[in-house]
């Protein structure tokens, strides 16, 4: 469990940060400039907040009410930069066993063999970091992270510096140290897509405070949280069970509370749970069930919400049996179809418009 | 040219024996000052800034003169030494090593502040997160990256008190065994009848071993440059 509450000053910026969160990924959202990194810095240790407490579990890294100031190397955080800074003057395998050799034996508790078994580093141990790709030198500073026997682990914006393929990569293998190792993972990003596949709880931060927490399809879906989740990002989160591949077409259907989804192809197997990102642009509404249509998914729904605005667009939550979407359209297509709160209708979705980006490993 | 002469071999010698001392005293106060000029921010920094670079700005005369008041037999620094520690700089080797040191430490610091300016800090913060402390971090990270700096310090200074004059001659005088290195050697030289060809001997030597040197610092450089960038294929 991590339990946050801290203020700091820097110059006219004020963080205001305080949130509980329990889950195995903890999102942290906002957009540049929001207080992310002096939030995580804080927790690290890096740099110390005037006031408020941070706690690990059972472990108090920082309180100043009881003057408790861990140092950064007693924290045991696992923190992982933007862009990995390993040691240049060592080799990976120096790097990943730098922070391993520093602790205690009676707190090895992560091998390193598994780390660079599961991290897939093997055949870089001998190399320098000068001769590594992005994405590379990113699985060796998360390794390096997971081998000095954190508590939490702290990924900040891991991704920033890769290209879209690495992007994909390093997802998976946070996938896979999320289920293989179990350690509490706070994973920073001002990506929509990465943290609505990763995290489990959100914690959205917007000018130095915390202005939403709560499991990720909940806060997702709050039409007062879009200021900040963002205009094209915004959409909703299915938790959803693969039930049928269509190995002919390549489709795989996924059933949720409320209905079935066909989306592209996925690499699951059958009655496993998944979860898929619907964006609010790419959901239409229809009154009545349409006919020869090319979109294969069509869910009947009842409005729940509207969210007016006086630019072009609205956006509109629908319940799908226990599930909200939320669908974009514009103000005319609103008013022109007289859609209304408590209305039935249809919500459309073309089953293109997944990408293996917004569906991943619940 | 021929052989060289006994005295001439003891001349070399005390120079290098000057200089490779001077060096090695200074050298962890000079990386220490280093660190502290280019990682802290205290009250007074641009003071001690001021005071460290004051030996590359001054005459040298005035800094030997500063020598032989504070370090002379008579000195308030000197005569504490001497009293306590027996070790005595006015007049002897030592006091023409200190020299050097004092006259070579700016631009030992220079160059090991610079390549520490050089190092991304938040590397020593990612040390530190790992769980290394303050000085392991600064041994195991910030050392072995400052090295291509720390080895052009050394060069500089080395260089600086093999040809060390001013303030050598003024604080330990030219005894011929003792102080008399090869600058002060091919000075005397000079302003005896007859003496340029033994001043062209000793010129020569100077010539050599400062080439020798930057050589050594340069192959030194490159390894462990090469080192950090080894396998970038």
């Amino acid at each position: 469990m991590i339990d946050v509450d801290l203020e700091q000053r820097a110059g006219n910026f004020v963080l205001r940060a305080r949130f509980v969160a329990d889950a195995p990924v903890v999102g942290l959202f906002g957009r540049s400039g929001s207080g992310k990194s002096t939030l995580i810095n804080a927790i690290a240790g890096v740099t110390k907040p005037e006031r408020g407490h941070v706690r690990i579990g059972h472990v108090t890294l920082f309180d100043s009410a009881r003057r408790i100031d861990l140092s950064p190397q007693q924290r045991r955080v696992g923190y992982v930069f933007q862009d990995a800074l390993l040691f240049p003057h060592l080799s990976v395998e120096g790097n990943l066993l730098y922070g391993h050799r520093l602790r205690a034996t009676t707190v090895r508790f992560i091998d390193p063999a598994h780390v660079i078994d599961v991290l897939g580093l093997a055949a870089l141990l001998h190399r320098k970091p000068g001769a590594l790709s992005g994405g590379e030198k990113q699985r060796v500073a998360i390794g390096r992270a997971l081998l000095a026997q954190p508590r939490i682990l702290l990924l900040d914006e891991p991704l920033a510096s890769l290209d879209v393929p690495r992007r994909m990569e390093i997802l998976d293998y946070i996938e896979r140290l999320r289920d293989e190792f179990q350690i509490p993972i706070v994973y920073v990003s001002h990506s929509v897509a990465e943290i609505t596949r990763l995290a489990d709880t959100l914690v959205v931060l917007s000018a130095g405070e915390c202005v939403g927490v709560g499991d990720v399809d909940a806060v997702m879906g709050r039409l007062d949280l879009k200021p900040y989740t963002g205009r094209f990002e915004a959409g909703a989160v299915i938790e959803a069970t693969v039930i049928a591949h269509d190995l002919d077409f390549d489709l795989t259907t996924l059933r949720f509370d409320g209905g079935e989804l066909t989306v592209p192809g996925l690499n699951a197997f059958i009655g496993e749970r998944v979860r898929a990102r619907i964006r609010a642009r790419d959901v239409s509404l229809a009154l009545s069930k349409p006919v020869n249509l090319s979109i294969v998914n069509v869910m009947a729904g009842r409005v729940a919400a509207i969210q007016e605005e006086s630019g072009p667009v609205v956006d509109v939550q629908v319940a799908i049996g226990d599930v909200v979407l939320t669908a974009r359209i514009t103000r005319r297509s609103r008013v022109q179809l007289g859609i209304h709160v408590g209305q039935e209708l249809y919500a459309l979705v073309k089953a293109v418009s997944f990408d293996h980006r917004s569906t991943g490993y619940a | 040219m021929p052989g060289l002469s006994p005295a001439e071999i003891g001349v070399v010698l005390l120079s290098l024996r000057v200089a490779i001392v001077s060096v090695i005293c200074s050298l962890p106060l000079a990386i220490l000052v280093a660190y502290v000029l280019a990682r802290t921010r205290f009250p007074g920094k641009v003071l001690v800034d001021a005071v460290v670079h004051l030996p590359l700005v001054l005459p040298p005369v005035v800094v030997g003169f500063a020598l032989l008041v504070l370090f002379g037999k008579r000195g308030p620094i000197g005569s504490f030494l001497d009293q306590w520690f027996g070790i005595v700089f006015a007049f002897r080797w030592t006091g023409a090593a200190l020299a050097s040191a004092i006259m070579g430490f700016p631009l030992m610091v220079r160059a090991i502040r610079l390549s520490i300016d050089a190092i991304d800090r938040r590397l020593e913060t990612a040390a530190r997160t790992l769980g290394g402390s303050r000085a392991w971090v600064f041994a195991s990270i910030t050392l072995p990256l400052a090295l291509p700096g720390i080895i052009t310090g050394v060069l500089l200074s080395f260089a600086r008190g093999l040809g060390e004059f001013g303030a050598t001659i003024t604080f330990v005088s030219n005894i011929p065994g003792e102080t008399e290195t090869l600058p002060l050697a091919i000075y005397s030289l000079t302003q005896v009848p007859g003496g340029d060809v033994q001043a062209w001997r000793l010129s020569v030597i100077a010539v050599v071993l400062s080439v020798l040197a930057l050589v050594t610092s340069e192959w030194l450089t490159a390894r462990t440059t090469r080192v950090k960038s080894d396998d970038r294929r």
